[in-house]
């Protein structure tokens, strides 16, 4: 994925610096499809031997590779489907695990997950009032959908997000329409996880622009020294020392009684870490748009705001597409790192279900499930990065 | 080097500055104001120790700890379910107090001279006996921890066990070999499947890992020695005595219950009993609620709410298959000797 998109951004840049290689890349696209027709035109089996059985070690290893590969997916079918324990009898002193206890190793207990699964997405949040995060977890995948559409793509769209991060609010906490109030300590699991990251990147993308245009600026230099300041200084340091002086060191700075919302202190670190990072890489596009782009806006006349918001950024930010995405699906993960602070984020939600005597040793079949919901929002993100750019570089070739 | 100084310093000048107004504004009561100005007592438990502070499949947080908790919500505001918990971890508990985040700290925290002399705070009692013991497999024969000369022991690092483990074997000059590994499961893991002779940890820890071993149970044995003492308790800040007070007597208050036979089923009943030490003590008789600041009758909402020290220990720590041992009243062989509430 990475190797790609770097290739991609390299033409790209390519493309943008001279009008010419428009024409080089119209020159370059027969190149590749010349060197392919030979594994594309035949049927699947000239592909596979031309890929996978072209000498004698070739033929080896993909043999050796297909008999692991069948006795690791049949073991596995083995111990997730055909032996796995899916429920356990409910006793009056809990769940009664004798039957897992049994399987154990040769069979998954998903009967953990059927037990735990509202903890593990929800937390300690009031049990009866669970259908409020239920419904915050579809907002928040309703708004990646719809800020995902191009053709959602206008001043609105902005409206939209203010509209259901207000409604997000008012569900979580709660205290007006007849909605009970639900303090935050007792919020957890996939909500914390998605407002963490949303609102982490959502905040910090504003941050990083402004940081990375102040830091590029040649006539404000205390501007400047500041952003670099910032970004030196975030950048030098772990997300969890942030996390550690928001959750710890703070609240001593503080006259006795004032404690802002632990979930906001950490909010904040995320996004001043986020931010440091995301500038860096915005800069980055800044820095590969071709001189002559600045000058022809100046040459139209246009004020500095004017030539950032119609020149500059869209191409700027179109060449970082690839390290943006990258950059989110590293922060949607770093969110769990909160379970140091004590707050429950999905992972920790997790890791709390499996404290309990009862389920202690089924770590495995909780780190699957855990490991399926992180993979299925980074595999959409990242599959979504690959759409866009292959659109955006489309537009540049045309 | 230099900045470590400097920071170091910082950090002492902040906490200085900051923890002692923290400290001197809570003269009196004002502890027990606030907890009845916001109608609610904050708590800060663990994030997850099973039988002490941890939430169940519907999110209510479970355990001795949490139990305590609500009783001492049960003392001062007369209600169980007034209550917050603050799931907090080892590096941000003692803070959490300090800065005021929470009013009191039940995280199964050992009691240390060095906790209370370094940190403005104060331990209000101790609600768990433990201590670190040793686990062996029953076919190895080991009958004494004198016996483990030479020895693996497998132990979680960083923690007390493993520098009471070093102690204790230098001690009694004999050798062993720590396995370390970070992760309970994966130790657990490790020592079943035979890499090392010993497991060592909290007593309590032992006891409910065997119990968890289901009809397995008799393969291992927990050896007699316990070679640390971890009084575990319940921790507020220092310079609000009239807290500490409600605190400590809300413990005590459920242990006299239990010597006198009030449960949470009786507790009516028991209202009308004639003996003095019963009458005092629910405040059917006397101000001595009164006098500590919260309702005369805080004993029946603590009884009512939570149950005596053994109605409690029954419900939470006893299923983990802990027996009763030192955690006993006095004059049944343990150690919890409530004063006399007259």
């Amino acid at each position: 994925m990475s190797e790609g998109s770097v290739r991609t951004t390299a033409q790209l840049a390519e493309a943008a610096r001279d009008p010419v290689p428009a024409i080089a890349g119209i020159a370059a696209a027969p190149v590749t499809e010349r060197a392919r027709p030979n594994a594309a035109a035949f049927a699947p089996v000239a592909w596979a031997r031309a890929n996978l059985f072209s000498g004698w070690i070739s033929t080896a290893v993909t043999l050796a590779l297909i008999y692991l590969i069948a006795r690791w997916a049949i073991g596995f079918f083995d111990w997730g489907i055909l032996h796995a324990v899916w429920t356990v009898p409910e006793t009056a002193t809990g769940p009664d695990a004798s039957a897992c206890r049994d399987a154990k190793g040769v069979g998954a207990c998903w009967a953990m997950i059927g037990d735990k699964y509202r903890f593990i997405l929800f937390g300690r949040y009031t049990y009866d009032e669970q259908w409020r995060p239920a419904i915050v977890v579809a907002l928040f995948i309703g708004l990646y959908a719809i800020s995902a559409m191009r053709r959602f793509w206008r001043k609105e769209l902005l409206l939209i997000w203010i509209a259901t991060l207000t409604a997000i609010g008012v569900l979580m906490w709660g205290g007006v329409l007849g909605l009970t109030y639900v303090p935050q300590d007792s919020w957890g699991g996939l909500p914390i996880t998605l407002i963490l990251s949303t609102f982490g990147l959502a905040l910090a993308f504003p941050l990083a622009v402004l940081v990375a245009l102040g830091r590029r600026s040649t006539q404000l230099p205390a501007v400047k020294a500041l952003c670099v300041l910032y970004v030196e200084l975030i950048r030098g340091v772990p997300l969890i020392t942030l996390l550690f002086m928001a959750s710890v060191m703070f609240p001593l700075f503080m006259p006795a009684g004032f404690n802002p919302d632990k979930l906001l202190r950490a909010q904040v670190a995320v996004i001043l870490f986020a931010g440091a990072y995301l500038a860096e890489v915005v800069r980055g596009g800044l820095q590969s748009l071709p001189r002559g782009q600045y000058e022809a806006a100046d040459a139209l006349g246009l004020s500095y705001w004017k030539k950032t918001s119609l020149i500059v950024l869209p191409q700027a930010l179109r060449l970082v597409i690839p390290p943006l995405v990258n950059t989110f699906i590293g922060f949607f993960k770093d969110t769990s790192l909160v379970l140091i602070i004590g707050i429950f984020d999905l992972l920790t939600a997790g890791k709390v279900a499996i404290t309990d005597p009862v389920w202690q040793s089924y770590s495995t079949e909780l780190y699957l499930v855990l490991a399926a919901i992180y993979f299925a929002f980074c595999f959409v993100m990242s599959r979504y990065s690959h759409g866009l750019e292959q659109e955006f570089s489309r537009t540049v070739r045309r | 080097m230099k900045r470590h100084i400097l920071s170091g310093a910082m950090l002492l000048g902040a906490t200085l500055a900051f923890a002692a107004p923290a400290a001197a504004q809570g003269s009196g009561s004002a502890t027990i104001d606030t907890i009845k100005s916001r109608g609610m007592l904050v708590c800060g438990v663990s994030t997850g120790v099973a039988g002490f502070s941890l939430a169940d499949s519907k999110g209510v947080v479970q355990g001795i700890d949490a139990d305590t908790c609500r009783a001492v919500a049960a003392a001062v505001l007369g209600d169980v379910s007034k209550i917050r918990f603050v799931p907090l971890n080892t590096t941000n508990r003692f803070t959490a107090l300090q800065a005021g985040e929470i009013d009191l700290l039940v995280r199964s925290t050992t009691w240390t001279l060095g906790r209370e002399a370094n940190l403005g705070l104060l331990f209000a009692g101790i609600n768990f006996y433990d201590g670190t013991g040793f686990m062996v497999k029953s076919a190895s024969g080991v009958k004494s921890v004198k016996e483990l000369d030479g020895a693996t022991v497998c132990v979680q690092p960083g923690t007390s066990t493993e520098l009471a483990i070093a102690d204790y074997f230098r001690l009694n000059k004999l050798k062993f070999t720590p396995v370390l590994i970070q992760d309970q499961n994966e130790i657990q893991n490790t020592y079943l499947a035979g890499r090392c002779d010993s497991y060592s940890t909290d007593a309590s820890g032992l006891a409910a890992f065997r119990f968890q071993q289901g009809p397995k149970a008799e393969e291992q044995v927990l050896l007699p020695e316990i070679i640390s003492k971890e009084p575990l308790g319940m921790m507020v800040r220092k310079g609000d005595d009239k807290f500490f007070d409600v605190v400590r007597w809300t413990l005590f208050a459920m242990l006299q219950a239990e010597e006198s036979g009030v449960t949470s089923k009786n507790v009516d009943e028991m209202l009308k009993s004639t003996n003095p030490d019963i009458r005092r003590l629910l405040g059917a008789e006397g101000d001595l609620g009164k006098a500590m600041g919260v309702d005369n009758k805080f004993a029946v909402s603590i009884i009512k709410g939570v149950g005596n020290y053994a109605e409690m220990w029954d419900r939470t720590v006893a299923p983990l298959g802990i027996p009763r041992g030192i955690n006993n009243l006095w004059n049944k062989g343990g150690l919890h000797y409530p004063p006399p509430i007259r």
